[in-house]
């Protein structure tokens, strides 16, 4: 006999004793839910269902069913990579780990009755909610341009059809034509990508299209690992790129996607492809669940990932205010093994370890060409704070540059695994 | 022929690492290590103690050289770098030798000029105060590039480093804590152990797995994020490693 809810409710002296004791009666249990199955959430998701045993429901809502990494999108842009080799699904976290993998948006997040909405009309209800939506884009951060106009001027921020529609753009450029990015303002996903991204365009460019240009049009004074791209640049790809910084009308930027055309400081520049990278939030169901503050992105407790806002919700990766974390893959990774285990201290009562922290990133500047910035971090009570560190040297040799390319290989391997299982 | 050139290595740094460990005595007893990290001072405080210092410098957006060179960016800067300003010739070789401004630098610095750069032009005879120098430092901090945004700009705090002791070696492993803490290393490392550009660590008898560990954090071994990555495990965590990965997959 099954017991659904019509004959449950029929039994008038079970619903007394359903109602006084929920969660003993009416599951047994504890809930876990999670919003996006992204770097942060599917790590999450595997970390909670592998080390609890079965002891706790672990739901997984991401909308696509083949997830395509943001790392290493920029190899496939520079012919590195196939797009096959950057799609992920979520078929192991269901079938290894138990995960129930729900391919739906939420639309809304009830934090009193503690339940999820989706798009489809379903409800889930849960102890502990995990909200790992990325990024978002701030309407009007680039005046002219909106998402209505991203396939007029892709972002490719987000991987997929965006990044296949940005690469097929670059390689159908005319002869000597010109190539312009709209770079973000602070703080945004990948601090060094925007810049690895102009090192695979040139690299495609200068076997393609070699007398083409790179115009960057960039509202920040500095970036991270500028000398090491800047000194690739110069080497690999003279006189190629541009870079205008805020000195000179880099944070004073319009564009027409009708027309082509990107406005610097009151000049009309004719582009014949414009990657506009615009300035970013958290992602939109962060927002809706109240769970953001003034700057747009999710306020944490170091320690736990815990929201600032309610204890209930853990909240990972790009959507967070992560300290002195950037937002990458590697972080919101690193951010979600820590919640994790926080997740399960409090539902199952298993060990809880103080929390530790790291995040390295790779980028490309050419075949062969790799470098690295990294550090780790602890929390205090304030933020998480970086304690140390370490980034690649201008002048390395070309053996070493190719050893920290063949090692960022090995960490696509090693942490896609550790994502997707 | 490979097994047994590793074999010598693991032989020779273990007896570096004796040495190491004989040099560091007296850390016998520490418990577990790197839990939270510190702050590096109160910057309201120090904004009182910049005080002393703004007669001669300047900090924040618009800064410009005075008396002294501005103090915007000076994390991470190399020394006597600022185009045009009229170093000291002794601060100017510092500068050119590679030196950089860190907290460990800067503190020295300022606890007294002369020792870390003997002929600067700096007139002040340094602050004997660990707490003023730490307010301080915290406020100079805030004027630096963020690591949220350019990942390889200089800490903001202190980590709670382990401190070694004589019986690292002897510490019996918690595989569970291990399992915890491994989460870190498979980030990078394969749990299943494959080698794709990044070494396998599973299997490893955990005396070895322990030496080279405290190989990566005595710096002996040169790799810079295993270096990192080693620097703030403390003894039993290492050990802890150790047992969990020496069983992993059997």
């Amino acid at each position: 006999m099954t017991l659904n809810r019509r004959s449950f409710l029929g039994t008038g002296l079970a619903l007394g004793a359903a109602l006084s004791a929920p969660r003993a009666i009416g599951q047994a249990r504890p809930r876990v839910v999670i919003v996006g199955g992204g770097a942060g959430g599917a790590t999450a998701a595997r970390y909670i269902a592998k080390d609890s045993g079965g002891m706790i429901d672990v739901t997984l809502i991401e909308p696509s069913r083949s997830y395509f990494t943001c790392f290493f999108s920029n190899l496939y842009i520079g012919g590195y990579r196939d797009l096959d080799s950057i799609a992920h699904t979520y078929g192991t976290l269901a079938s290894a780990h138990g995960v129930n993998v729900v391919h739906d948006w939420v639309t809304g997040v009830d934090r009193e009755a503690r339940t999820v909405s989706t798009a489809a009309g379903h409800g889930f209800a849960y102890d502990r909610l995990i909200v790992a939506p990325g990024i978002d884009f701030v309407d009007e951060s680039v005046p002219g341009w909106s998402t209505a106009a991203q396939n007029r001027m892709p972002h490719s921020w987000k991987a997929g059809s965006q990044t296949q529609l940005l690469k097929a753009q670059i390689e159908a450029m005319p002869e000597g034509g010109l190539f312009a990015m709209v770079a973000p303002p602070n703080p945004f996903r990948c601090p060094p990508g925007p810049y690895e991204r102009i090192s695979m365009v040139a690299h495609v460019l200068r076997d393609r299209n070699p007398t083409a240009k790179i115009l960057v049009l960039d509202p920040k004074s500095s970036f991270s690992k500028q000398a090491l791209f800047e000194e690739g640049w110069e080497k690999h790809y003279p006189g190629m790129i541009e870079r205008i910084g805020p000195d000179f009308g880099g944070a004073n930027v319009s564009v027409d996607p009708d027309a082509m055309t990107v406005t610097v400081d009151g000049s009309v520049e004719k582009v014949d492809v414009c990657n506009v990278i615009p300035a970013q939030k958290a992602g939109h169901i962060a927002q809706v669940a109240g769970l953001t503050d003034g700057s747009g992105f999710c306020p944490i407790v170091p320690a736990t990932m815990q929201s600032r806002i309610d204890e209930t919700v853990h909240i990972l990766g790009d959507a967070t205010i992560a300290g002195d974390m950037p937002k990458s893959a590697f972080s919101a990774n690193s951010q979600a093994k820590v919640a994790a285990m926080a997740v399960r201290a409090a539902l199952t009562g298993s060990r809880a370890f103080p929390a530790k922290f790291s995040n390295t990133c790779w980028s490309l500047i050419d075949t062969d060409d790799g470098v690295k910035v990294g550090a780790s971090y602890q929390a205090t009570e304030e933020k998480i704070a970086k304690v140390d560190g370490f980034v690649s040297q201008t002048g390395e040799d070309a053996g070493l540059r190719k050893a920290t390319y063949e090692e960022s290989l090995g960490w696509y391997a090693g942490i896609t695994a550790d994502i997707f299982g | 022929m490979i097994g047994l050139v590793f074999h010598c290595m693991l032989s020779r740094m273990r007896e570096a690492i004796a040495f190491v460990l004989a040099l560091a005595l007296g850390g016998a007893g520490q418990g577990l290590a790197g839990e939270t990290a510190k702050a590096i001072g109160d910057p309201e405080a120090g904004a009182e103690v910049w005080i002393f210092c703004s007669g001669c410098h300047q900090i924040g957006p618009d800064a410009e050289a005075g008396i002294g060179p501005p103090l915007t960016g000076i994390f991470g800067r190399r020394m006597g770098s600022i185009e045009g300003f009229p170093y000291s010739r002794s601060m100017t070789r510092m500068g050119r030798d590679g030196l950089v401004w860190s907290l460990e630098t800067l503190d020295a610095y300022i606890e007294n000029p002369r020792v870390l750069v003997s002929g600067t032009r700096m007139s002040f005879d340094g602050l004997e105060n660990p707490t003023e120098r730490a307010d301080l430092l915290a406020f100079l901090r805030e004027f630096s590039d963020k690591p949220s945004n350019i990942p390889e700009a200089a800490p903001t705090a202190r980590a709670d480093r382990p401190v070694l002791s004589e019986a690292t070696l002897a510490i019996v492993g918690d595989p569970a804590y291990g399992e915890y803490l491994s989460s870190e290393c498979t980030t990078c490392h394969q749990r299943d152990g494959s080698d794709r550009g990044i070494p396998s660590i599973t299997l490893w008898p955990d005396e070895d797995f322990v030496v080279a560990m405290h190989a990566y954090k005595q710096k002996l071994r040169p790799h810079p994020v295993m270096q990192m990555m080693a620097s703030r495990l403390s003894d039993e965590e290492i050990a802890a490693l150790a047992a969990y990965f020496g069983k992993l997959g059997l």
